[in-house]
């Protein structure tokens, strides 16, 4: 609502609001002299003025919500741990980001890591933790370098470790990488594969804030929605309100993708649409069209070139019919085969699958054989029924949101692209040529 | 009879011998390095995955031996240490190559060309997708979605980021990893062995010079929000219309020290724009 007026004015200057990305184009951006150029570690000063009880309330008032996909409020988060109850608390970030699209929290750490950090000697003053830790996905070696270094500056210059600042705050942080599974990206998962075993997901409740990692109190949350917490710090939650909507007020990274001019990282106040994007970066790449996009990652429901104009906040997204998720604006042209993708999703949901619950592990398999046969022309029209059927069957009835993440890209496209799905299947095969799609395609020299 | 069952491909039923353990001086050097990791737990059980890198860095995927140094340094059963290294795609579990060549294949890479450069390097190579070079210096795979999609399509190479790839880069490079030439990511440092890859991975940070620092800041596409902010250049085509901005926005007053041609100019702050999104609140209206 607040940004109404603005959103006239069509300039990225308007338009885009850089806060954690603001200085990545500076030389050594990673580094703990650069990040106190830019007002570092001041937010974690004035947070060790106030209270703790003072700072979640704080962080509550200034309405930011979980970055990581399911909008959840933070303050709120930090609220529900119990404090007095004589046990260790702890605070875990979720750095497992591997939805396929989402591609916001690897750059934000390799340049600029000492925003989270920051952020998690705040947020461990608050809930009273003396034990923070990173786990980061395994496969982004090039963050877990930058990660290792700035944990250590960190500790050289006393915002990690004894008595920090002065304050009486310890804290000990440790960077885990983990070993290759999407599932560990789910918070209870995450919680077993810290504790050394398999990432699977636990039943709730008990949820993490009363039973977490070793069974104490323990606080999930995104890399970004940490690493924005010392800018609502520093600024004030005033700022923070200032952008955004009332019930999704703040910044966030947005990361456009795909058959697009301009690919990239654009940090923006919540509720900008993916058409002034578009238009501030170039568009879709030259002489194609929109076809399809999904908002948060492929796990949220996908949408089309009717959804341009929707405001891309918590409450805009779902009204629309899908979810904000990690607002990974994947963006395929009408080269694009739906079939195509769709069942290349599928297959990774299959794959990802834990195999804790029947419905997820049973029903992405046979997704998989449905859709392989429908692609590869030897589908029956009944398989359209039944893959709804079979997602029918996945959503909302799995152990965690795996399932209800490998039924959207299934029920999204039935519901844009039947039609599609039947040529596959009245044709004997797949309409499209691959080759139109890849990034070269267009290109005028021949590619050997 | 000298050979075992399982050697001659017959099983009898009978079960594994328990592997062997590392060398005295291996298991002692290992040691040193799993009291270190296991100390940055509260419990020693969430050691596990580190020290299941560390047994890959000593041999370069994860061998029963491995396992059982890890369920001997942790106190658990061997079951216990495999089901978790079956579990995780990042533990080779056969003999590989120096550098592990992943190629995203996940939808959005997979159709921006991905499946492309997987086809052309399996044939290059001769490889099939988990097989390795027969001078094992290449193991090829596909990959899920490595969270960097806007630098589609993506080839990681022992876990360094190769953006932008086409068949032809990703060609010159596995023949640059054969070769024995120099190899360099575009983000991420020079390459080193796949295992010691994964001593990094067990929380050995990178002790090379210069490897922190190696292949510069955010990478291009990170920085397209950024410079559109400031009113920088589209790398598009695309001319953008500045009409309706308020006056004080039209005045731009360079700091001393910014030069709008260079990437490494300070930022404009939005402190000077009162009526931008990210500025002031005192000055935002409704």
């Amino acid at each position: 609502m607040t940004l109404a007026p603005e959103l006239k004015d069509t300039s990225p200057e308007k338009l885009l609001a850089p806060v954690l990305s603001a200085f990545w184009d500076e030389d050594k951006s990673w580094s703990l002299d650069v990040y106190k150029r830019h007002e570092g570690y001041e937010g974690l000063r004035k947070a060790l003025a106030m209270s703790p009880d003072d700072l979640i309330a704080y962080v509550k008032d200034s309405g930011l919500r979980g970055r990581g996909g399911a909008g959840f409020p933070t303050g709120m988060k930090w609220q529900f741990i119990p404090q007095g109850d004589g046990k260790p608390h702890y605070l875990v970030v979720n750095a497992d980001e591997s939805e396929p699209g989402t591609c916001k929290d690897i750059p934000l750490l390799f340049a600029n890591p000492h925003s989270l950090i920051e952020g998690i000697v705040i947020a461990c003053y608050a809930i009273r933790s003396s034990h923070a830790f990173i786990y980061l996905r395994g496969e982004v070696v090039p963050v877990l370098r930058r990660l290792h270094a700035a944990v250590s500056e960190a500790y050289a210059a006393g915002y990690l470790g004894q008595n920090i600042l002065g304050s009486g705050l310890d804290l000990e942080l440790t960077v885990h990488a983990g070993a290759g599974a999407y599932i560990c990206g789910e918070e209870t998962a995450l919680l077993d594969s810290l504790e050394g075993r398999r990432g699977q997901p636990r039943l709730r409740p008990p949820f993490p804030a009363v039973a977490g990692l070793y069974a104490c109190p323990t606080v999930v949350n995104n890399v970004e929605s940490i690493a924005s917490v010392p800018a609502i710090l520093t600024r004030g939650k005033e700022w923070f309100r200032s952008m955004g909507s009332e019930k999704s007020p703040g910044f966030t990274l947005y990361s456009l993708s795909g058959h697009v001019a301009s690919p990239g990282q654009f940090e923006a106040p919540l509720g900008i649409t993916l058409r002034q994007l578009l238009e501030m970066s170039g568009g879709m790449r030259p002489g194609h069209r929109l076809k399809f996009w999904t908002p948060g990652g492929s796990s949220t429901p996908m949408f089309t070139d009717e959804h341009l104009d929707v405001p891309l906040d918590y409450e805009g997204v779902g009204a629309a019919g899908s979810m904000l998720g990690t607002k990974a604006l994947q963006c395929f042209d009408e080269t694009t085969c739906v079939v195509r993708a769709v069942t290349r999703w599928t297959e990774f949901y299959a794959h990802e699958s834990c195999g804790k619950c029947t419905p997820c592990r049973e029903g992405t398999y046979w997704l998989v054989q449905l859709l392989r046969d429908i692609e590869a022309g030897k589908g029956v029209m009944s398989d359209l029924d039944k893959l709804n059927d079979i997602a029918d069957n996945i959503n909302g009835k799995s152990f965690c949101a795996l399932g209800d993440g490998a039924a959207s890209p299934i029920f999204s496209s039935l519901k844009y692209f039947r039609e599609e799905y039947e040529q596959h299947i009245t044709g004997r095969g797949c309409p499209f040529d691959p080759a139109k799609s890849t990034a070269w395609a267009d290109r005028t020299e021949v590619n050997a | 009879m000298t050979t075992s069952s399982s050697e001659r491909g017959v099983s009898l039923g009978m079960p594994e011998l328990p592997a062997p353990a590392y060398p005295d001086d291996v298991r002692e050097r290992l040691e040193t390095d799993a009291r270190e990791i296991i100390a940055r737990y509260p419990d020693s059980r969430s050691a596990l995955l580190p020290l299941l890198h560390l047994v890959q860095s000593e041999e370069g995927h994860v061998t029963r031996t491995g396992m059982r140094f890890c369920a001997d340094v942790l106190e658990l059963t061997t079951a216990e240490v495999t089901a978790v290294a079956t579990f995780y795609t990042m533990y080779r579990r056969k003999p590989s190559g120096d550098y592990q060549v992943g190629v995203c294949t996940n939808t959005l890479c997979a159709v921006m060309g991905g499946d492309a450069i997987f086809a052309e390097l399996q044939e290059h190579l001769g490889v099939g997708n988990g097989e390795t070079t027969d001078d094992g210096k290449v193991t090829l795979e596909h990959i899920e979605c490595n969270a960097a999609c806007d630098f589609a399509p993506v080839v990681m190479v022992n876990w360094e980021f190769f953006d932008n790839q086409t068949p032809a880069s990703a060609k010159a490079m596995v023949d640059d990893l054969r070769a024995g030439r120099p190899v360099e990511p575009t983000r991420g440092a020079p390459l080193c062995t796949f295992k010691e890859t994964a001593r990094i991975l067990a929380g050995f940070p990178d002790e090379r010079p210069g490897a922190v620092e190696a292949s510069g800041g955010a990478g291009p596409a990170s920085l397209v929000g950024l410079r559109l902010a400031r009113g920088e250049t589209a790398p598009a085509r695309v001319v953008h219309p500045r009409d309706g901005a308020p006056q004080d926005r039209d005045v731009h007053e360079p700091s001393p020290s910014e030069h709008l041609s260079s990437h490494d100019a300070p930022q404009d702050t939005s402190a000077s724009d009162p009526a931008h999104p990210a500025g002031p609140a005192a000055e935002e209206g409704e």
